[in-house]
């Protein structure tokens, strides 16, 4: 009747037991207030079942926060054992659980966070930026964003019932297939990637297709923000490099529940063919994330150097050479699996030739700030905290793409520490110079700057101390996942000055939680309720004279901006433009603001734009109960939430009434209130 | 705002403050910088050129960084502002060109360092080498010395100056051989033989690790690798051959079931065709690696 699942399932150590105590808390606290304020119905209404791409953006990046909160425990796990865990002491945690929770740690960070991150932010931005009303997909990109939360849902439920993956981030065969893993681990691993993988590609589809097809009359390519440019080279990659990742985790699930050999060392299958593949996919993706946030600083470096971006065109260019070559490159993360010199050497020189386009756009950034007015708002920071940790990622990443170098330095904690460097100093200080810039745009309320440049030194100082000690670890000879070693070796004030700096990066996320709260709400008024009052009241108004006013985006225009986006209100209305713009020239919006000739009367015609669904959500859920069923071997319950997904998808495509028109005269009210 | 032009500058110091701490703590115990290996030590000099090779990049960015934020932050007014300029041929070709040279440069040396520092090449050395096979087995190491008719666990022991050609191989989730004082890694994988050359320059105890993920001993799987004097090392190995513990099939099967923390062991080995059965266990469609290219280009 439930296959392989029985009791001993939720049975746990106290860490991990407290883990979960603290996240059904969470949840149910969350569910309390919702029905205390009655506000169920609204979260239906107006955000679970809704396809503006805006909404659905929002919830991506709530989603990735809470991820990044479950990414950074693991973190903290990790860096408190390997600092305690020496000679007699075994530190805090089990060896079981220390593998499991580095395995959780590397997928929740990629796919969960990076990637949520991105899909947010693509979504609030993508259409605006190129002058649209919606994406391309509209049910599509709802669907993709409801398996994403299946995804979530699977791998974080693999700490309720059962257990998590303990062979790494990547799986590699043989430890992951059914011999060394007989567990539900691996399966856990395969199918929260299988359906957030499966949403990702759809969602990089979408993406193509709306910068391909929706672009704002008069936006030419070469017309295009430069972010858009980074948009399209990234979802190409996802084009490309997903259907990888699906086949193989498709190979390796067969490997496990039917005994095939495409990966086994007996029976004719390789698993270096897995490494291959796997890497196929995972060297595009470190570069699916880290295009848009070039983009992003791009657009902030332009606009907080009120200066038109330099080099437009090798920018471009540069683009166009990073996403080329990023599928050329795979090999370098298995140098030392023996593939002959000619081979190493043409993947080593492709991938240092990676680095000359990356340093032409570093140059550029710092030349568009040459001759500009250069205002040290938040994003700039991460932007100048960006340009000096990504340089010296990207020359231990040069170091490293010589093979005799990687011989000495693979599967070491320079290598930990130099994809670290890249994904943190690029991806992350990208998404968040990217959420302080547009925060005003899609809430209308601007990030506190106080708060923000205190989370910015935290998470730098925090940065700089967690991971160069890395580096000389791993030239000791320190390799990763370990989760003991001998006091002898003489590691572990390297690894106390690690966890230090991993505690600081901690701080340096809550504050960003906290400069959100106290942007958003005003904490004397708003909390001024007698529940509140009694826990604490003088320490709010402390905090609210602490952090100085709230401030608020009335104009829709707050950082005297160049693109499209910049010119709708903040927050736009759910159409976005009430009259879609005409592009005659790259900043577009700085070339309306010069010439300005708003003296014209505009001209309203009937929007027609989706309507909520919740098919999407449905669609997802039955793929969730199919996948946790399938991990479990519970045959009829995947039959049934494969049918009941594959019903609910039928329903809806049968579905011809998907539209609503907006009349002339509703846009009319709609904004004069707009702009009263 | 004030305080922002001094930015890129603590950014900088407290960069620099950290880095040396660290080096500092590190000691003088950073086994790959300090080689006690022919192929450590080849690698370490290409290490020390790349980084003084990157410099040249690293050098101007952080240069200009610091100093463009600094003049041209918006409160300085006397700072020339134009809004319009954004493209200069010169200066794109000189940040085309100078990476580009600088890759280049690199590139030929990668090409020649992956050549002359494969693993899989053998040391030319006027010198008879010794061959060692290794096997990584759940969780210990097994050597075979099959010219000296020997085998240990979790030890290898070689005189210095003498080419060593390990074969590799695993009976265990993939692995990865590791001698950082000695030189660079090689994967050690099931049903396949890779090979790796290295030769120790001095006399000495060095630590071996196993550097891939291969399950619960994983941390635990070390070895200790001993480059002693040919008579040390001669006498050691008719020392092992003499000992009553045998290596055949059975032992072998016994061995390689899952085990922690296995002590040094010595075992005279009853089986010379150990090494091509563990390969041969896991049938007829075995890889060996490019074994015909071994030494040459």
């Amino acid at each position: 009747m439930f296959g392989r699942l029985t009791l001993e399932a939720f049975k746990h150590d106290p860490i991990t037991t407290g883990g979960i105590i603290g996240g059904l808390l969470s949840i149910l606290a969350i569910i309390v207030l919702l029905t205390y304020f009655k506000k169920w119905k609204w979260l239906w209404r107006e955000w679970l079942t809704s396809l503006d791409p805006k909404r659905i953006g929002v919830m991506y990046i709530i989603a990735a926060t809470l991820m990044l909160l479950r990414g950074a425990a693991d973190a903290a796990m990790m860096r408190i054992q390997q600092a305690t865990s020496v000679g007699g002491s075994h530190g805090i945690i089990s060896t079981d659980t220390f593998q499991q929770v580095f395995s959780a740690h590397g997928t929740i960070m990629i796919f969960f966070v990076a990637m949520g991150f991105m899909f947010g932010l693509l979504n609030l931005i993508v259409p605006l930026q190129i002058g649209s009303r919606d994406v391309a997909f509209p049910f599509l990109n709802s669907l993709s964003f409801w398996l994403y939360i299946a995804g979530i849902l699977l791998i974080n439920s693999s700490l309720v019932v059962g257990e998590f993956s303990a062979a790494g981030w990547l799986a590699y065969p043989p430890l992951s297939g059914i011999d060394f893993s007989p567990g539900v681990g691996v399966d856990y691993w395969i199918w929260s990637l299988q359906i957030a993988g499966i949403g990702s590609l759809m969602s990089g589809i979408n993406f193509l297709v709306t910068i391909i097809k929706l672009r704002a009359p008069g936006m030419t390519l070469m017309k295009m923000p430069i972010f858009i440019w980074s948009v399209l080279g990234s979802m190409m990659l996802v084009l490309f490099a997903f259907p990888i990742l699906t086949a193989t985790l498709a190979m390796l699930s067969l490997d496990r529940l039917l005994g095939m050999h495409f990966f086994t060392s007996g029976g004719g299958g390789n698993a270096m063919m897995y490494i291959n593949l796997i890497w196929a996919w995972g060297h595009p993706e470190v570069y699916i994330l880290v295009l848009p946030a070039f983009g992003i600083f791009s657009e902030v470096v332009a606009t907080f150097s009120s200066k038109r971006l330099f080099g437009y065109k090798s920018m471009v260019g540069a683009l166009g050479g990073i996403t080329f070559l990023s599928f050329i490159v795979w090999v370098h993360h298995f140098f030392t699996m023996g593939a002959g010199a000619d081979v190493n050497a043409f993947f080593g020189i492709m991938t240092m030739i990676i680095a000359i386009p990356t340093g032409v756009k570093i140059f550029n950034w710092l030349f568009t700030m040459f001759r500009g007015r250069i205002r040290f708002t938040t994003p700039m920071l991460w932007f100048l905290g960006f340009v000096m940790t990504f340089t010296i990622g990207g020359a231990t990443g040069v170091l490293m793409s010589v093979p005799a170098i990687d011989f000495q330095v693979h599967n070491s904690l320079f290598l930990v520490a130099h994809f670290h460097n890249m994904i943190i100093g690029g991806v992350l200080f990208g998404f968040f110079a990217g959420l302080a810039y547009w925060f005003p745009k899609f809430t209308g309320i601007i990030l506190n700057e106080r708060v923000g440049r205190l989370a910015f030194w935290f998470w730098i100082i925090g940065f700089l101390l967690a991971f160069m000690p890395l580096y000389v670890l791993g030239l000791m000879g320190a390799t990763r996942r370990l989760d003991h070693y001998d006091a002898t070796l003489g590691w572990q004030s390297l690894f106390i000055v690690s966890a230090i700096g991993g505690l600081c990066i901690i701080i340096g996320v809550g504050l960003q939680i906290l400069q959100i709260i106290v942007s958003v709400f005003d904490l004397q008024t708003t909390w001024n309720k007698p529940l509140l009052r009694s826990v604490g009241r003088t320490i709010l108004i402390k905090l609210d004279s602490l952090v100085g006013k709230r401030e608020f985006d009335k104009t829709g225009d707050p950082w005297d901006g160049r693109t499209l986006e910049w010119s709708t209100t903040s927050p736009p209305p759910f159409y976005n433009f009430a009259v879609i713009p005409k592009v005659n020239e790259r900043d577009a919006f700085w070339a309306m603001k010069k010439t300005a000739d708003n003296d014209q009367k505009p001209q309203y015609k009937d929007i027609k734009l989706p309507k909520n669904t919740g098919a999407g959500l449905f669609v997802a859920g039955f793929s969730l109960v199919a996948g946790f069923s399938i991990i479990w071997h519970i045959w009829w319950l995947a039959a049934v939430g494969f049918i009941g997904g594959l019903i609910c998808l039928i329903q809806r495509l049968s579905d011809d009434d998907t539209e609503l028109t907006i009349t002339v005269a509703e846009i009319m009210i709609n904004e004069s209130k707009e702009h009263a | 705002m004030r305080q922002g032009h001094k930015l890129p500058v603590f950014i900088l110091l407290a960069m620099t403050v950290i880095i040396g701490g660290v080096f500092m703590l590190g000691g003088n115990n950073i086994s790959v910088l300090s080689p006690k290996g022919f192929i450590a030590f080849e690698q370490r000099q290409l290490i020390m050129f790349a980084v003084l090779l990157s410099l040249f990049v690293i050098a101007p960015v952080f240069l200009l960084t610091i100093g463009i934020t600094w003049h041209y932050r918006a409160s300085n007014k006397n700072a020339k502002y134009s809004p319009e300029w954004d493209n200069n041929r010169y200066l794109e070709v000189a940040w085309w060109g100078i990476p580009l040279i600088v890759i280049l440069i690199l590139s030929v040396v990668t090409w020649r360092s992956s050549h002359d520092l494969d693993p899989m090449r053998a040391i030319s050395v006027n010198k008879k080498p010794l061959t060692i096979q290794v096997v990584a087995l759940q969780w210990k190491w097994l050597f075979i010395y099959p010219e000296q008719g020997i085998a240990t666990i979790n030890q290898v022991r070689f005189p210095v100056d003498t080419p060593l050609n390990f074969e590799l191989t695993a009976d265990a989730p993939m692995n990865s051989f590791w001698i950082p004082e000695l030189g660079g890694q090689i994967y050690a994988m099931s049903g396949m033989s890779t090979r790796l050359h290295l030769l120790a320059t001095q006399i000495g105890t060095f630590r071996g690790v196993s550097a891939n993920l291969s399950g619960m001993g994983h941390a635990s799987m070390n070895f200790t690798a001993q480059a002693s004097s040919l008579d040390d090392f001669e006498r050691w190995v008719a020392d092992s051959q003499q000992t009553r513990q045998r290596l055949d099939m059975n032992a072998y099967a016994h061995l390689a079931t899952p085990s922690l923390n296995n002590p040094v062991t010595s075992y005279s080995l009853l089986n010379d065709n150990l090494y091509q059965s563990v390969i041969n266990k896991f049938g007829p469609h075995t890889h060996k690696l490019n074994s015909s290219n071994d030494g040459s280009m």
